[in-house]
């Protein structure tokens, strides 16, 4: 105990405000290298709110797809499409500031639809060990055996339509 | 209670990610950050889905987050591609420059 609070507590809450802070460095920041990087902490951020969860076998995963596939990804087409700080087109200050009304009054909306949460308490029952790969395999495999095939054929279209898509116009 | 975090902070933490990204989307004109905003409401829905699935004592939530996460990926490589696309046709990835539906 540290002033009060637990040593998972003051973890959740350091990750949080690292997440919001890093989040909103990915808006405001101009350089598109820096967006992508800054949202590769935040991924980091979230895969440590995935531990706190008990949820290790997606905390890696996270980390693995989002932090070490996609993000790579991106930061190949930011490089190949030469972009930086010049070439960054900005919106009007009239039009930002639309945004930044709107999306704060959709944070009350959304704040204010939580007030009804509160009652959400589930006593926890069990044991937590239904992150771990086993248990998260088991229903894997049993329950959802067929979305994930269908997860496989997805992802292959997705593979053929992104080559299809990015190769030169056949002569 | 999920580790003597109540499950209200999850949601307003997965609520605030994702208003940041629904506002990145409406805020900037680049087509890649538009797109990494879209990951980052992507991923507060999936905190949400997690911290759900350790409340109800369920993996299925976390099942859920694993056939998001795929989607997401292709998705990515999808999106990615239409986007080298636009840029090697006309040059720039700027929305507001993506008018050839107007006339």
């Amino acid at each position: 105990m540290i002033l009060g609070y637990t040593i998972t507590q003051w973890l959740f809450g350091i990750l949080s405000f690292l997440a919001i802070m890093f989040a909103l460095m990915v808006v405001f920041s101009r350089n598109p290298i820096n967006s992508v990087l800054y949202l590769v902490l935040t991924f980091f951020c979230i895969a440590g709110h995935y531990l706190l969860l008990n949820a290790q076998f997606l905390a890696v995963v996270h980390i693995v797809v989002y932090s070490g596939a996609i993000m790579v990804l991106f930061l190949f087409v930011i490089m190949l499409m030469n972009l930086n700080e010049d070439t960054e087109p900005q919106r009007t200050w009239l039009n930002k500031i639309i945004a930044a009304v709107a999306g704060g009054m959709l944070l009350f909306v959304m704040v204010g639809s939580l007030k009804g949460a509160e009652q959400l308490q589930y006593k926890q029952w069990g044991s937590s060990q239904i992150g771990l790969i086993k248990n998260l395999g088991m229903v894997l495999f049993k329950d959802f055996l067929f979305p994930f095939e269908i997860a496989s054929i997805l992802l292959l279209a997705a593979m053929v339509g992104a080559i299809m898509i990015g190769k030169k116009e056949i002569k | 209670m999920l580790n003597g975090i109540s499950i209200n902070y999850y949601l307003l933490l997965s609520t605030v990610l994702f208003i940041i990204g629904a506002v990145g989307v409406m805020a900037r004109r680049n087509s890649i950050i538009i797109f990494m905003c879209i990951e980052l409401m992507l991923n507060a829905v999936n905190l949400m889905l997690v911290s759900f699935s350790t409340l109800h004592n369920d993996p299925k939530g976390q099942v859920f987050v694993f056939f998001i996460m795929a989607v997401a990926a292709s998705e990515v490589a999808v999106g990615l591609a239409i986007l080298t696309m636009i840029y090697r046709n006309i040059k720039h990835i700027d929305t507001d420059l993506l008018t050839n539906l107007k006339n």
